[in-house]
């Protein structure tokens, strides 16, 4: 197969960017988009060309480390996957593809296709966990969760913080993310105790980023390689309003 | 190099609770005095660097990852072992211990995998304190999977992503402790090299990745839990970031490295399908639990699954292994699959894969059983081979996956070098010469959790570390080595990318360091490796500066030490005369072709040390002891 890329690059953060296309052959419909991305690069190093630089690491859609908007979607068409998992079948012979990054206010580009989502840590850092010490917990069988919470608790822990959610969304709204860890954890009985200031604290770290606001397009879903979803949005908002009101 | 493995005395059950007893402490005042550089934010990265800044320490805590939370442990997928019995199934801290040393092929020390398998119960309640959503039964209480090398059932899991979410439990304490100010975090920081001031590990130096700064970090210790060095093959189930960089420049300081040949070599990977690949992706062992794993009894048999009938399958793990069937340990299996594959049945392109079949699973249990089980893991197979595993079985093949060996450490954790202290798979301690499933996340939390936290404290109270500052000369001088080696790498421009030069390295060592090794080959690839590496510093080529984000630079850097690191490994490999766990040597084998233990010469450590780039390295033997486990041949049939 031979493919046309139109990449976005752009040297730092203070360079204004522009696309560069180049044309790959030798495409196999078994390779994944990343090892295409490879194969390019190691072609624009034998020129001595500075490689595309782009991020991944586990390759296996877990890490949450690979991002890319390609032909305007985050991590490509296709459900429930994350870009390493993007095979070139999915693509046609002759095929003019747009590769960009995930472009938000609160994800600053570092270079061509990699932008610093720091912010999702800062957010978890403001109260998304469960205030325990190492040692001296009580027996993990202590305390019985039925099943059917435990599912949707882990139906919303499976967020794998990639920040696709933003880049879809038109108001680059973090709601998905942060939904996603509230209802884990407020969910299981072991987050209960934290269970209002966890919620206000995220949410008012998520403002201070610079995320948008939620305006119910629910393209977050659609992005989501985890399919996590926008149920837990809902879900944030009644936490919220429950934090808000009880104003405890 | 002294190799004093400190392990207390007296019975084996006791030998934790003394120890912890008789540890120096730190007053909780004192202990914001220390500052703890912890490496590395995976599993047991991220659990220290958590547990240390809860007990007071001021903490440092580095990745290469845009964040905390990427480690691979992340990618982790069947279980975590427990000695918790909940089935009642006969499970016991004395069961799992012994499982442990047999399945690592009596090649562990004793007492680190005693105390493993003790502290193992706390970390279940720990990550359940954390909000880990483990599978539950309708009653509400835990569930329990098997796996191989085990007779129980002791395995928790939380669908096909226990690593995520065991990962994502120890990266929100160290988030908590990061909003605290108690630990400061550098992303995008890796690790170039070991600062070593009158024999004490004082500091380290790191590249800012996003910038290209070199910075110089003070500590009064450093703790390393940077992950194992599998990415030395090219392929394997690793990240492709994976490196053995923090561990190598260690080593090149000092610290002794042990058992570098112990590779674990993972039997359910998704086979190999083209030379542009990056990576190999395993396929949880989990699955062997419903899977039947096999191949056609004739060679050369090319007919599609669905036309080969009953009676002319080959189910060769049930087959040799009756008692543990196809949940037999992972180099057994690995070993099994290779053997079939060279007699000419193996299946798929170019007859290097095996057979996982579900098809008797889906009757016994139905469709929608199987896909609440594995529903994650046959997607995932799906998506990479275009192939339907609820209509197709499975095609399988062994590929590298975790490494045994590591810096060596004592009982506490510490490596020779004193003040360095290595958590999880960078150290050697607990697995021998093959882990078993389902070990390595709990290696990696006891370590960070349970364990590191008491016995930093013993060197600090007992060591009084002579406090040294980022000014001291010997930062200078290692900031320099730093700034020199990246110089060089830049300077080369060569015409060649570090990849393609790693991935030969790579093709290399599996041939002759993989499942199979024998004299002939490791001495082939050993006269090869000094030659490669001079090609590499002839024909590579790193674009742009270091002052920038340049990810060619780095990956540059990372293939260099392979290219050196893949010396001592092959050394290693060919040192050591016998078979054992994944290291199969071929001279040494039963007749029934099993491996081939030598105990009067080898029921040792190796460990290495580092002498200059101009002599071999110096190989030491800590002697293992076996007081409380009986030696014996490795038997699952």
């Amino acid at each position: 197969m031979r493919v046309t890329l139109r990449i976005w690059r752009q040297k730092n953060a203070s360079d204004s960017g522009h696309f560069v296309t180049y044309e790959k052959d030798n495409v196999s419909p078994d390779m994944s988009f990343l090892e295409m991305l490879d194969a390019l690069n190691r072609e624009l190093i034998g020129k001595g060309e500075e490689p595309v630089a782009f991020e991944s690491d586990c390759r296996e859609g877990i890490c949450g480390t690979c991002s890319l908007v390609i032909d305007g979607v985050p991590h490509g068409r296709g459900r429930g996957a994350a870009t390493c998992q993007l095979y070139m079948r999915k693509f046609k012979d002759g095929d003019t593809v747009v590769v960009e990054p995930f472009r938000a206010r609160a994800f600053p580009i570092i270079r061509d296709l990699v932008v610093d989502r720091s912010a999702f840590d800062r957010i978890i850092q403001a109260g998304g966990f469960i205030s325990v010490n190492t040692g001296g917990t009580p027996d993990g069988n202590a305390l019985p969760i039925s099943k059917s919470v435990q599912e949707l608790a882990m139906d919303a822990a499976a967020c794998i913080g990639c920040g696709a959610c933003v880049a879809a969304c038109k108001n680059a709204s973090a709601m998905l993310f942060v939904a996603a860890k509230v209802a884990h954890l407020g969910l299981l009985p072991q987050g209960e105790p934290e269970r209002t200031e966890r919620v206000r604290k995220m949410v008012a770290q998520m403002d201070k980023e610079g995320f948008g606001a939620c305006t119910n397009t629910f393209e977050c879903e659609a992005a989501c390689p985890k399919e996590i979803s926008v149920g837990f949005i809902a879900r944030l908002n009644r936490e919220f309003i429950r934090a808000t009101a009880t104003g405890d | 190099m002294q190799l004093d493995a400190r392990v207390p005395s007296g019975p084996l059950a006791e030998k934790w609770d003394r120890h912890r007893a008789e540890i120096a402490l730190v007053n909780p005042a004192n202990k914001r005095k220390f500052h703890v550089i912890v490496v590395g934010s995976g599993l047991a990265g991220a659990s220290a660097a958590a547990s240390l800044g809860q007990l007071g320490y001021r903490v440092s805590c580095f990745c290469f990852h845009d964040s905390p939370r990427r480690a691979h442990s992340i990618a982790a997928q069947g279980g975590i072992n427990a000695a918790k019995n909940y089935q009642n199934d006969g499970d016991s801290v004395w069961r799992l211990f012994h499982d442990t040393v047999k399945g690592g092929d009596f090649r562990a020390r004793e007492a680190n995998v005693y105390r493993l398998a003790q502290v193992s119960t706390a970390i279940i309640d720990q990550c359940v304190a954390l909000g880990v959503p483990f599978a539950r039964e309708y009653g509400g209480l835990l569930a329990n999977r098997s796996f191989g090398g085990a007779q129980v059932s002791r395995t928790f899991y939380a669908r096909g992503q226990t690593g995520q979410q065991l990962l994502l439990g120890a990266y929100s304490a160290l988030s908590r402790q990061i909003g605290l100010g108690q630990v400061t975090m550098h992303t995008r920081s890796e690790m170039l090299d070991l600062v070593v001031v009158n024999g004490h590990a004082k500091g380290i130096i790191t590249r800012n990745l996003a910038t290209g700064e070199i910075e110089r970090h003070a500590g009064d210790a450093v703790v390393l839990a940077t992950g194992g060095y599998g990415n030395v093959f090219y392929l394997s189930t690793n990240a492709v970031g994976s490196n053995v960089t923090a561990t190598f420049r260690a080593y090149k300081r000092g610290a002794g490295f042990a058992n570098p040949c112990f590779t674990q070599i993972h039997p359910t990977c998704i086979p190999v399908s083209g030379d542009y690949q990056s990576k190999l992706t395993l396929m949880s062992e989990s699955l062997r639990n419903d899977g039947r794993v096999w191949v056609p009894k004739k060679a050369g048999d090319t007919r599609s699954p669905a036309q080969i009938p009953e009676a002319e399958r080959d189910y060769y793990l049930e087959r040799m292994y009756p008692s543990y069937g196809n949940l037999a340990p992972r180099d057994i299996s690995s070993r099994a699959a290779k053997r079939v594959c060279d007699e000419g049945r193996g299946v798929g392109p170019g007859g290097l894969g095996v057979y996982l079949d579900f098809g008797e699973a889906i009757q016994r249990l139905g469709e929608p059983v199987v896909r609440e089980r594995y529903g994650n893991l046959f997607a995932m197979y799906h998506e990479i081979t275009n192939e339907d595993p609820y209509k197709v079985p499975m095609r399988i093949f062994p590929a590298v996956h975790y490494t045994m060996g590591g810096l060596w450490v004592d009982y506490n954790l510490m490596s020779t070098i004193p003040g360095l202290f290595v958590l999880g798979e960078a150290n050697f301690s607990d697995h021998g010469a093959n882990r078993l499933g389902a070990s390595a996340l709990m290696q990696g939390l006891a370590d960070g959790y349970f364990i590191i936290p008491y016995t930093i404290g013993d060197y600090f109270a007992r060591t009084k570390p002579q406090k040294v500052g980022t000014d001291a000369p010997e930062f200078t001088a290692t900031e320099a080595d730093v700034r020199a080696r990246i110089d060089r790498l830049l300077g080369v421009r060569g015409k060649r990318s570090a990849d393609a030069i790693h991935q030969e390295l790579g093709q290399m060592l599996w041939d002759h360091c993989g499942m199979g090794r024998n004299e002939a080959g490791l001495k082939k690839v050993l006269a090869a490796i000094p030659e490669l590496r001079e090609r590499f510093w002839k024909e590579v080529c790193v674009p742009g500066a270091n002052e920038e984000f340049n990810s060619a630079l780095e990956r540059a850097g990372r293939v260099a030490d392979f290219l050196e690191f893949a010396e001592l490994m092959c050394r290693d490999a060919l040192e050591r005369r016998e078979s054992c766990g994944g290291h199969f040597r071929e001279e040494y084998q039963t007749e029934e072709g099993e491996a081939l233990r030598d105990d009067d010469q080898f029921c040792h450590a190796a460990v290495w040390e580092y002498r200059g780039l101009d002599q071999p390295p110096l190989r030491h033997e800590e002697q293992l002891s076996f007081e409380f486990v009986k030696l014996a041949t490795r038997s699952y049939k």
